[in-house]
């Protein structure tokens, strides 16, 4: 777990995705080949600006060992303003969520890897209000 | 292309098989086929067998050598070849065999799948490698929240109502209990399903699978060497495979699974049959959500009316369009990697009229074996 993250911490804690300059899309995890352009992919790193809104949403009861503790959690579809989705933790009461509902990027603790392991830093989302 | 037969079909018990280790189910599905089929064993000329996971439940890799062996074939040293495509891997061993006798590559070839997961593993962990581990898993999401998540969306949209899924939870137990290989043999009542506790909003314990110990296997043969076997062949029209986006945050509307719609529209194609020709299906109800989109993304209903097709009882056992006799994933029990094998020993079961209890009146079936969120997907079409 630990080669594959520090691999894309950059992408992971600042919400940095993909541009394709040759046929204007975006996308998030970032990519080496446009699925649209392919071998004419002019890809180049973009960083987002994490403004958008929660397009469908899960409350997570049944949660994986490394959640457990902060479960129930909400995990949500959204859809960035340049029409990028990104699957996401939004920090907010269950209860409070809902689709439509507009949020933005923060920095936050994903979790740890045991008490002497590294700490999982990334992008979650927050109600933009 | 040679026309392709399914000569002997053969399925463990699924479950949490506790007194039972991955050869012993594997070889009580092979068995059962072999004497299905009346073959001493030797006939055989290559083996497929689908596995998801033994390399993370088991730690045991060459699964299919090992499977071979133990299916008393090593000394004939036929060629076997394990594929993978996560919960898919059962249909991609039943097209990997299809594809290996219509091209007349050998006459006679196994389709086998297999999983072992109790006790040796933790399955929310390993199923969680068939969505994209680094950027749907790393946030927390599950399989189950994924489908949760296209769940919620789709009742936002066409209405769709935590009744519905329900309802396919009740059918499938309903039909669970005439099947004697099923992991639940108990009907359940609405409340039942819908008192059950969260997994993960809109979807409750009673909307998801469970993830079992299970094996089946299907004999494939040529149409004239099948006649030499039985007087009741099932035919394979069809057998397509598609694939999309890993992640569902890439895919352009998660209420459809693209992957559905082109093998779907392929195997129709390559079958010459329609829709309405269809009798009988067993689709992949990983979760009651799937079920619904299934109906949808296969034809049987227009985009967002899938649900009207279990409230008005199309596809309860005595409908029009019966779907998932067998119990489906959710009652039959989720044998990952067997589930796709799994479901052709059920459609061919029912259209040679062996299939007992939960027999249905039908000549055409369709199966559709679904691999995580849809990433990929396998459609096969059979025919008496």
């Amino acid at each position: 777990m630990l080669p594959r993250f520090w691999r894309k911490i950059k992408y992971r804690y600042d919400l940095v995705g993909s541009y394709c300059e040759n046929c204007q899309s975006f996308f998030y995890p970032p990519r080496n080949l446009c699925p649209h352009c392919r071998r004419r992919s002019k890809i180049k790193e973009i960083p987002f600006d994490g403004k958008g809104r929660v397009l469908s949403y899960t409350v997570v009861h049944d949660a994986p060992e490394e959640y457990k503790e902060e479960k129930p959690y909400v995990v949500a579809l959204i859809e960035l303003e340049n029409g990028v989705r990104v699957i996401s933790q939004l920090v907010c009461d269950p209860e409070e969520v809902e689709i439509g509902m507009e949020v933005k990027k923060a920095f936050r603790k994903y979790g740890e890897d045991g008490n002497s392991g590294i700490i999982y830093y990334g992008t979650k989302f927050v109600p933009d209000n | 292309m040679n026309r392709v037969a399914i000569i002997g079909v053969g399925c463990s018990k699924f479950g949490e098989m506790w007194d039972s280790g991955f050869r012993d189910i594997v070889i009580s599905a092979g068995v059962e086929a072999l004497e299905d089929a009346g073959l001493e064993g030797k006939e055989i000329e290559a083996m497929f067998v689908g596995n998801m996971s033994g390399g993370r439940y088991l730690a045991q890799e060459h699964i299919a050598a090992l499977i071979a062996d133990y299916a008393g074939l090593a000394e004939f040293n036929i060629p076997s070849t394990r594929v993978e495509v996560a919960d898919a891997s059962g249909g991609l061993a039943l097209r990997q065999a299809y594809m290996a006798v219509a091209s007349g590559m050998h006459d006679i070839v196994i389709a086998a799948g297999a999983e072992k997961v109790t006790d040796v593993g933790n399955p929310m962990d390993i199923m969680t490698s068939s969505i994209d581990r680094e950027w749907e898993g790393f946030v927390g999401a599950t399989l189950p929240a994924l489908y949760a998540i296209i769940a919620r969306l789709h009742m936002e949209k066409f209405g769709t109502k935590e009744e519905d899924l329900a309802l396919i939870s009740v059918k499938n137990h309903k039909n669970g209990a005439l099947n004697p290989k099923a992991q639940f043999r108990r009907e359940i009542s609405l409340e039942t399903a819908l008192n059950s506790t969260y997994v993960a909003e809109p979807l409750k314990l009673f909307d998801c699978a469970p993830i079992s110990d299970g094996a089946a296997v299907v004999i494939l043969a040529s149409e004239d060497v099948a006649k030499n076997y039985t007087d009741t062949p099932v035919f394979i029209e069809a057998c397509s495979q598609a694939s999309d986006y890993l992640a569902i945050q890439n895919r352009k509307d998660i209420l459809t699974m693209s992957s559905v719609v082109a093998a779907a529209k392929q195997a129709y194609k390559q079958a010459k049959v329609e829709v309405k020709d269809i009798d009988i299906a067993e689709v992949h109800d990983s979760f009651t959500i799937a079920e619904i989109m299934a109906y949808e993304d296969l034809g049987f209903a227009k985009k967002g009316e899938g649900a009207k097709l279990i409230r008005e009882g199309v596809t309860e056992l005595n409908g029009d369009l019966p779907v998932n006799t067998s119990g489906g994933l959710k009652a039959c029990g989720h044998a990952v990697g067997a589930t796709g094998v799994r479901q052709a020993v059920e459609i061919t079961l029912q259209l040679r009229g062996d299939a007992g209890k939960r027999q249905v009146d039908a000549e055409k079936g369709l199966a559709l074996n679904i691999g995580g969120t849809g990433a990929t997907a396998i459609v096969t079409i059979f025919s008496r």
